[in-house]
C-alpha cells in the first residue's frame, strides 16, 4: 500500500478523464469505508485514488420536479437520514442506508458506493432495488442510465466499463400510498453484515389493495436479487397472511445462498421468507398511512 | 500475614468502601494516558513480523537476503537468532514456564504451527518499508496435514504436532508421540457407590469453541538495546516482572540487563501474560543498535495471540430425589494450542467446587492443536467445564421438579466442606448467596411469551503470590506509594485507599505510581485475581512498616516507649493522658523533623501472600427469542457474587458487569472460526462477533460481602468468577425460552433455529 | 514520490503536516501529530476506538485518509476539555467509574459528545444503539450508558438555566 497516487477533481469530466487514461487500478474514493478497509488488507490495491467529494454536483441531495429524487454520488448515510422529506418518501431506503456500519461509518458512507462495491450482503442495495433506483453512470462515451440491479454483476464486480463512474441515484416519483421498508437479519443488534437484507415497496390503491410491489433479497445470491414472484404474490391482495406466505415462499425459493462464516444456507433460505413476509407488513403499513 | 495483624472489624472507613475518583481518571478521559503504542523515541524504527500462513508445515528455509537489501531495512531475524531452549519442568497451564515451548512460540523453529505463527521479523525506517521487507522474506515451507479439533487431535491417526511428546499421566508410558500432552486425573470418595445411590442421573456432552480475550488495545511495545548489552523495554503488560523474565530466557541474557516499563494498558484479562514481539523487538534492537516498536494489528492479535480453548465436556451427575448430589463425573478434553498447557488443572479446582460432594471423579486432557497456544482468559479453563456442570445441574432440577436455586441450596459448601483438590473451605458466602437470589425481585418477575430465565452458580479459587510495595512519606505529610501492578481495572484507587485508610489520612494524599522493574522487588502479574488481595496486603503491611518508624520516633521525641505511642488520624499521640501531655506530632511534621530524627519515612513490603479463599458467583438472566429467527436478546441480568469486601465498590461492580457481558458473547456469538486449511477466517472485530452496547441491558449487581479472614481487609479477589456462570445462564434463559436444551457454544441462530425445528418435529411426531 | 502536504486546524489550531496517500487520518494524528490520545483498536472502522469529529461529523479516522481533510477541521479528544475544564461527559465517565482500562473511552467520549450534540435527550435505546460502534471489553457497558445520561442531564439543566 505505497505509492499510490491521490487526485481530487473538481468536476465530473476530469474524473472521468482520470478514470479512463489510468493504466493500472483506479478507484473512486468517496466514503472511503470499503475501500480504505480492502486497501489495508490488500485485496484491492490501486495505483490511482479519485476521490469524488471536491465535485459540488455529487453533493446534492434533492427533490426533483415530477416528486423524483436524485442523491448523488458522495450523498453519506448520515445525509440522508437528517432529511426529512426523504425520509417520508422513502422510509425503507432510508433506513437501509441508516443500518449500514456504525453512527461513525454513517458519517462518512455513501449509498452509490454501497452499490458500487458490489458486496452481496451490502445493506441499502435490495432497498434501491425495490425502490426502483436508476444508477446515472459518467463516462468517456457519455452518459447512460441502468436499474440499479444491473450494476453489481457478481461479488464485488460491477458492469462499468472502465472510466466511468456512478455520479448519482435517481428514485422514480412516488404515487399516493406507497411506502417502503428494509429489514436485515444479523446475529448481533448492530454492527454485523447481513446474513439476509430484504427491501420491499410497495404502491396501494384508496382501499389498500396492492397496485405494485418490488421485493429485494440482499446477501443470498452473488448479488441483490429482484424476486419477481414474491411480487406478484402481493399484487391484487391486502397483504392477508395467504399472500404473505406466498411472497415468503417465494423468496425462499428465489434465495440461492452459500454457507459461510456468517451463515448457513439452510438458514438464509428460511430467513428470507421469513423477513420478506415482516417487510412487506411494515411496508405496507406504511402505505397505508400515506 | 502475621498473627498480630487481624482483620479489621466493620467499622466505619473513611476512604475503604466508598466510591473515590480514580487517580488515572483524568489522564485518562482526556487521551493523556500512555498506552503501548503512545511511546516514542527518537531514531525509533518499526517492526514487523512475517507469521505462517499455513497451520502446519515444516520450515524448511528462511531466504532473507532480498529484504535486507531494500532500502530502510535496518535488520532482519529469524530462527537463528535465537538459541533452542529446554523443556521445563511443571506446573504446566495457560501461564506458560516452559523455555522451549516459549521460545517456538515467539518465533518458529522447525516448524508452524498455525496460521499466524510468527517466522521472521524485519524492523525498518517506516512501517510501510517493514511491510514491504515481510513480502521479499521467500520460506520454503512443506505444508502438512494439520488438526484443529481437540476429539480429532486424540485420534491414533491424527497428524502430530510434536515428535518429542508423548502423554503424561498414563501408564505404561506410551512409546507413540501424542498430541496428548498429559491426562489429569481427580478423585474423591467412591463413585460407583455414589451412583448406585442415585435416583436420577443425568449425562450430557456439551462442546464450545474457542473465544479471544478481545482486549481493545493490541499488543505493543518500544525495544530499546545499547552497546553495553542492556536493554529497555517499555511495553502493555499485565506483568512487566514476568515480561523481564520471559525475555531474558528467551534471549539468554541476564534479568539484571533488563529494565521493562509497563504502560498502561488497555485490557488483558490473561491475554498479556504471555511475551509476543517484545522478544523480537528487543533482539531487532540489538541488531539495528536503535529502539524498535513493534505493533500488533488488529488481525495478528487473533491469528496469533492466545484464546482460550475450545472444549468438548461430557458431564455425568447422580442425585436422590429429595435433591442430594450422590456422585459427580467429568471428562474434559480441551485445545491447548499449537503448544502444551490449557487450564484443565483450574478446569478440576473449580468445576464441581462450589458444591459439598463426596463422590467425584474428574478427568482432564491437555490437547496439542494447530491453533495458537491458548492463553489465559479469566478464570482460565473453568468456564467451559461450568458451562456443563451448571446446564446438568438445570437439567436435574428440573427433572426433580425443584427450584433450580433450591437445588443448590440443598448442595451448596459451606464453611468446613472439603472440595475435590482436598481444600477445606473457611467462610464462603454462598448459601447467603443463594438466599440472595431467591429474594431478588428479579427471580420472580413474570416472563412474556417467548422470553425464558436462567439460572448457574460458578467458583474460581483466585490467586495470592509475591508482590512488593514501597511507601514514601514526603516532607508535605503527602505518601507516595510505589506498587508493582499495572492497573487494568482500578486498582490504584484500591491500593490509594487502603494506604489512606492505614494512615488514617484523606484518600487524595496518597499518590501510587507502578513501579518498573528496577524500581522495585518482584512482583507478580495483574491477574489471577490477585491485585487487591495480594498487593493490597503489601501496601497494607508498607503502611504500617511506615507507621511503626513514626511512632518509634514519636516515643523516641516524647521520651516515652513505643507501646505508649499510639497512631491515629494521620498522627501519632499518647497512648493516653498518663503517659503524657504531649501534642500530637502529625504526618508532616514528622515528615518535616525527618533530617533530625534519623533521615527520611519509609515503609515496605516483600510477600507471598497466602491464604486467599474461593470466590462464588451467580449469575440470573432473563431472554427473549425470535422463534422465527433464532435472535437472542438478553433483557435482564443480576450478578450476585461474594467479593469479600468491596474495597472500590464502583470497580467490584464494573468486574461483574465486564465479565457477564464477557459471558454473553462466549455464550451467543463468539467463536474462532478456520477453513479446511486451518487458516482463521475471522479475525477481526466484525466477524468476530464481540457484545456491543446495544446488545445488552444493563447488568445490576449483588455484592455479597462475607470477609476472607485472612486478609486485613477481608479481601477476596472478584475479577475473574463472574467469566464462570453467564454462559450456562444465558443458555439456560434460552432453553428456558424455547423448551428445549442447547449443549454447544455459541448458540447462535442457526443452531437455536435447528433445535427448535427439532422440538416441533418431536412434538408433531407424538 | 513525494508526500502530500496537507493544511488542516485540529483541536481549533492550524496544523500542516506531510503524509502518504496511505497514510489513514489516524496514523497522521499519532505519528505525524504525536496526538495519541486518539487510540486504534482495529483499523477496520470496527472498534470506534479512533472516533474523532471530522467537519463537525462523527467518524472513524482510521477510514479517513490523512490528505482527505486538507481544509477541515479536526476535533480530538485533546480538545474535548476547555482549559482546565473538564467537559461533563469526561467528568460523569469518571464519577460514574465508566471506564476500567481506559482505551475505549477517548473514543466513547467523542462519540457520546456528538451524540448529545445531535440530541440532548436521548433514551437509553437510543444511547446503546448510537455507540454502537464502539467496543468496549472491560465495563459491560452498563456505567458508560449511565454516565452519559447523567450528563445529557447536568447539560440539559445547566442549558436551561441559562
Amino acid at each position: 500500500m505505497e505509492d499510490i497516487r491521490y487526485e481530487a477533481p473538481k468536476t465530473v469530466k476530469a474524473a472521468v478523464a482520470l478514470l479512463a487514461n489510468e493504466p493500472g487500478l483506479a478507484k473512486v474514493l468517496a466514503g472511503g469505508t470499503d475501500l480504505l478497509v480492502q486497501m489495508r488488507a490488500e485485496t484491492v490495491n490501486p495505483q490511482l485514488l479519485v476521490d469524488i467529494k471536491k465535485i459540488r454536483e455529487t453533493h446534492a441531495l434533492k427533490r426533483l420536479p415530477d416528486g423524483g429524487w436524485r442523491i448523488g454520488a458522495s450523498v453519506t448515510g448520515a445525509e440522508m437520514e437528517e432529511h426529512k422529506r426523504l425520509k417520508k418518501d422513502w422510509p425503507g431506503l432510508v433506513e437501509a442506508t441508516d443500518l449500514i456500519g456504525s453512527t461513525q461509518i454513517q458519517g462518512r458512507c455513501t449509498p452509490v458506493g454501497n452499490l458500487c462495491n458490489a458486496s452481496p450482503a451490502a445493506d441499502s442495495v435490495p432497498a434501491q432495488i425495490a425502490a426502483g433506483a436508476i444508477a446515472v453512470i459518467v463516462g468517456p462515451n457519455g452518459t447512460r442510465e441502468i436499474p440499479a440491479e444491473n450494476v453489481a454483476v457478481a461479488p464485488g464486480r460491477t458492469s462499468l466499463a472502465k472510466g466511468e463512474l456512478v455520479v448519482a441515484l435517481l428514485l422514480p416519483p412516488r404515487p399516493k400510498h406507497s411506502s417502503d421498508a428494509y429489514l436485515r437479519f444479523i446475529p448481533r443488534s448492530e454492527m454485523d453484515i447481513a446474513v439476509v437484507g430484504c427491501g420491499v415497496s410497495l404502491t396501494l390503491d384508496v382501499d389498500g389493495t396492492c397496485t405494485a410491489a418490488r421485493v429485494a433479497l440482499g446477501a443470498v445470491g452473488p448479488r441483490a436479487i429482484l424476486v419477481g414472484d414474491a411480487a406478484k404474490a402481493l399484487i391484487g391482495t391486502k397483504l392477508e397472511p395467504a399472500a404473505l406466505e406466498a411472497a415468503a415462499a417465494a423468496s425462499s425459493a428465489a434465495a440461492m445462498p452459500i454457507d459461510d462464516k456468517r451463515g448457513t444456507k439452510e438458514f438464509r433460505i428460511k430467513i428470507a421468507g421469513v423477513l420478506t413476509r415482516r417487510t412487506a407488513e411494515i411496508a405496507y403499513e406504511r402505505a397505508r398511512k400515506n | 500475614m502475621p498473627d498480630d495483624v487481624k482483620v479489621t472489624d466493620l467499622k466505619e472507613f473513611k476512604s475503604v468502601g466508598k466510591r473515590n475518583p480514580r487517580p488515572d481518571g483524568v489522564d485518562k478521559v482526556t487521551g493523556r494516558a500512555k498506552y503501548g503504542a503512545d511511546f516514542f523515541l527518537p531514531g525509533m524504527l518499526y517492526g514487523r513480523v512475517l507469521r505462517s500462513p499455513h497451520a502446519h508445515a515444516v520450515i524448511k528455509s528462511i531466504d532473507t537476503s532480498e529484504a535486507l537489501k531494500l532500502e530502510g531495512v535496518k535488520a532482519v531475524i529469524t530462527r537463528d537468532d535465537f538459541k533452542d531452549l529446554p523443556h521445563a519442568q511443571p506446573p504446566y497451564g495457560p501461564i506458560v514456564h516452559d523455555g522451549g515451548d516459549i521460545t517456538r512460540n515467539v518465533m518458529a523453529r522447525e516448524k508452524a504451527l498455525y496460521d499466524g505463527h510468527p517466522v521472521a521479523a524485519v524492523c525498518a525506517t517506516s512501517d510501510t518499508i517493514a511491510k514491504k521487507a515481510l513480502k521479499l522474506i521467500k520460506v520454503d515451507y512443506q505444508v502438512l496435514l494439520h488438526v484443529i479439533d481437540p476429539v480429532e487431535a486424540m485420534r491414533d491417526d491424527a497428524p502430530i504436532l510434536h515428535e518429542d511428546q508423548f502423554t503424561n499421566g498414563v501408564e505404561p508410558k506410551p512409546t507413540k508421540p501424542s498430541n496428548i500432552f498429559r491426562v489429569m486425573k481427580a478423585e474423591r470418595g467412591d463413585l460407583d457407590k455414589g451412583f448406585a445411590e442415585a435416583d436420577l442421573i443425568v449425562e450430557r456432552e456439551f462442546n464450545t469453541k474457542a473465544v479471544h480475550q478481545g482486549y481493545i488495545e493490541p499488543h505493543a511495545c518500544v525495544a530499546s538495546a545499547s552497546e553495553d548489552g542492556t536493554v529497555e523495554l517499555w511495553c502493555s503488560t499485565q506483568g512487566q516482572f514476568n515480561y523481564r523474565a520471559t525475555c531474558a530466557m528467551v534471549l539468554g541474557i541476564p534479568t539484571s540487563k533488563i529494565k521493562v516499563t509497563p504502560s498502561e494498558i488497555g485490557g488483558g484479562f490473561g491475554g498479556k501474560l504471555p511475551v509476543y514481539g517484545e522478544p523480537l523487538a528487543i533482539k531487532l534492537s540489538m541488531k539495528a543498535r536503535r529502539p524498535v516498536k513493534m505493533v500488533m494489528s488488529r488481525d495478528e492479535v487473533f491469528r496469533s495471540t492466545g484464546p482460550t480453548s475450545g472444549a468438548n465436556v461430557w458431564i455425568k451427575i447422580g442425585v436422590k430425589k429429595d435433591g442430594r448430589i450422590t456422585a459427580a463425573e467429568g471428562v474434559l478434553k480441551y485445545q491447548a494450542g499449537a503448544f502444551k498447557g490449557s487450564g484443565i488443572g483450574a478446569a478440576i479446582g473449580c468445576m464441581f467446587s462450589e458444591y459439598d460432594l463426596d463422590n467425584i471423579r474428574i478427568t482432564g486432557y491437555d490437547v496439542c492443536v494447530n491453533r495458537p497456544k491458548v492463553a489465559a482468559y479469566r478464570a482460565p479453563g473453568v468456564p467451559m467445564a461450568a458451562f456443563g456442570v451448571e446446564s446438568v445441574m438445570n437439567e436435574i432440577a428440573d427433572k426433580l421438579g425443584m427450584d433450580t436455586v433450591d437445588f443448590r441450596l440443598k448442595n451448596a459448601a459451606k464453611e468446613g466442606t472439603v472440595n475435590v483438590q482436598g481444600i477445606k473451605y473457611g467462610p464462603i458466602g454462598f448459601i447467603e448467596m443463594l438466599e440472595a437470589v431467591k429474594a431478588h425481585p428479579h427471580y420472580n418477575a413474570p416472563l412474556k411469551e417467548n422470553q425464558g430465565r436462567g439460572f448457574a452458580a460458578g467458583y474460581w479459587m483466585h490467586a495470592g503470590g509475591m508482590s512488593c510495595a514501597t511507601i514514601n512519606v514526603q516532607d508535605d505529610g503527602t505518601v507516595n506509594l510505589l506498587e508493582g501492578n499495572p492497573d487494568i481495572g482500578g486498582s490504584r484507587a484500591s491500593m490509594c485507599a487502603l494506604v489512606a485508610e492505614e494512615f488514617g489520612i484523606p484518600y487524595d494524599r496518597v499518590r501510587t505510581t507502578i513501579a518498573d522493574t528496577s524500581s522495585l522487588g518482584f512482583t507478580l502479574f495483574t491477574a489471577g485475581s490477585r491485585v487487591t488481595y495480594a498487593t493490597g496486603m503489601a501496601v497494607v503491611e508498607a503502611a504500617r512498616s511506615a507507621i511503626k518508624l513514626m511512632v518509634d520516633r514519636a516515643a523516641k521525641a516524647w521520651g516515652v516507649t513505643a507501646d505508649q505511642v499510639v497512631w491515629e488520624n494521620g498522627q501519632a499521640r499518647p497512648a493516653s493522658s498518663n503517659v503524657g501531655d504531649f501534642p500530637p506530632m502529625t504526618m508532616s511534621e514528622l515528615a518535616k523533623k525527618a533530617p533530625m530524627m534519623g533521615g527520611a519515612i519509609a515503609g515496605h513490603a516483600e510477600i507471598n501472600a497466602t491464604g486467599q479463599g474461593p470466590a462464588i458467583g451467580a449469575h440470573l438472566v432473563d431472554v427473549e427469542v425470535d422463534p422465527e429467527t433464532g435472535f437472542v436478546k438478553p433483557i435482564r441480568f443480576t450478578v450476585f457474587q461474594d467479593v469479600g469486601r468491596a474495597i472500590s465498590p464502583d470497580y467490584v461492580e464494573g468486574q461483574m458487569q465486564g465479565g457477564a457481558v464477557q459471558g454473553i458473547g462466549w455464550a451467543l456469538n463468539e467463536e474462532y472460526i478456520y477453513n479446511d486449511k486451518g487458516q482463521l477466517q475471522n479475525a477481526g472485530f466484525l466477524d468476530y462477533r464481540m457484545p456491543v452496547a446495544s446488545d445488552v441491558p444493563m447488568i445490576d449487581t449483588v455484592m455479597i460481602e462475607e470477609p476472607n479472614p485472612n486478609h486485613p481487609y477481608g479481601v477476596r479477589g472478584v475479577g475473574e468468577t463472574p467469566i464462570v456462570p453467564p454462559q450456562a445462564a444465558v443458555i439456560n434463559a434460552v432453553e428456558n425460552a424455547i423448551g428445549t436444551r442447547i449443549s454447544e457454544m455459541p448458540a447462535s441462530p442457526p443452531k437455536i433455529l435447528k433445535a427448535l425445528e427439532a422440538k416441533k418435529r418431536a412434538l408433531a411426531a407424538e | 514520490m513525494a508526500k502530500h502536504h496537507v493544511s488542516a486546524t485540529v483541536n481549533g489550531d492550524p496544523v500542516e503536516f506531510l503524509c502518504e496517500t496511505s497514510q489513514s487520518l489516524l496514523e497522521v494524528l499519532r505519528e505525524e501529530l504525536q496526538m495519541t490520545g486518539t487510540k486504534e483498536g482495529c483499523g477496520t472502522g470496527d472498534c470506534g476506538a479512533c472516533s474523532v469529529m471530522l467537519d463537525g461529523r462523527l467518524v472513524c479516522s482510521c477510514l479517513v485518509l490523512g490528505v482527505e481533510t486538507e481544509g477541515k477541521s479536526v476535533e480530538t479528544i485533546e480538545g474535548m476539555a476547555k482549559g482546565d475544564e473538564l467537559h461533563p461527559l469526561q467528568r460523569k465517565f469518571i464519577q460514574h467509574a465508566a471506564l476500567q482500562c481506559g482505551i475505549c473511552t477517548p473514543g466513547f467520549l467523542v462519540a457520546s459528545r456528538a451524540l448529545l450534540e445531535e440530541n440532548p435527550d436521548p433514551t437509553e435505546t437510543e444511547i446503546r444503539f448510537w455507540l454502537a460502534g464502539n467496543l468496549c471489553r472491560c465495563t459491560g457497558y452498563d456505567k458508560i450508558v449511565r454516565a452519559v445520561m447523567d450528563a445529557a442531564q447536568e447539560m440539559r439543566e445547566s442549558a436551561n438555566a441559562r
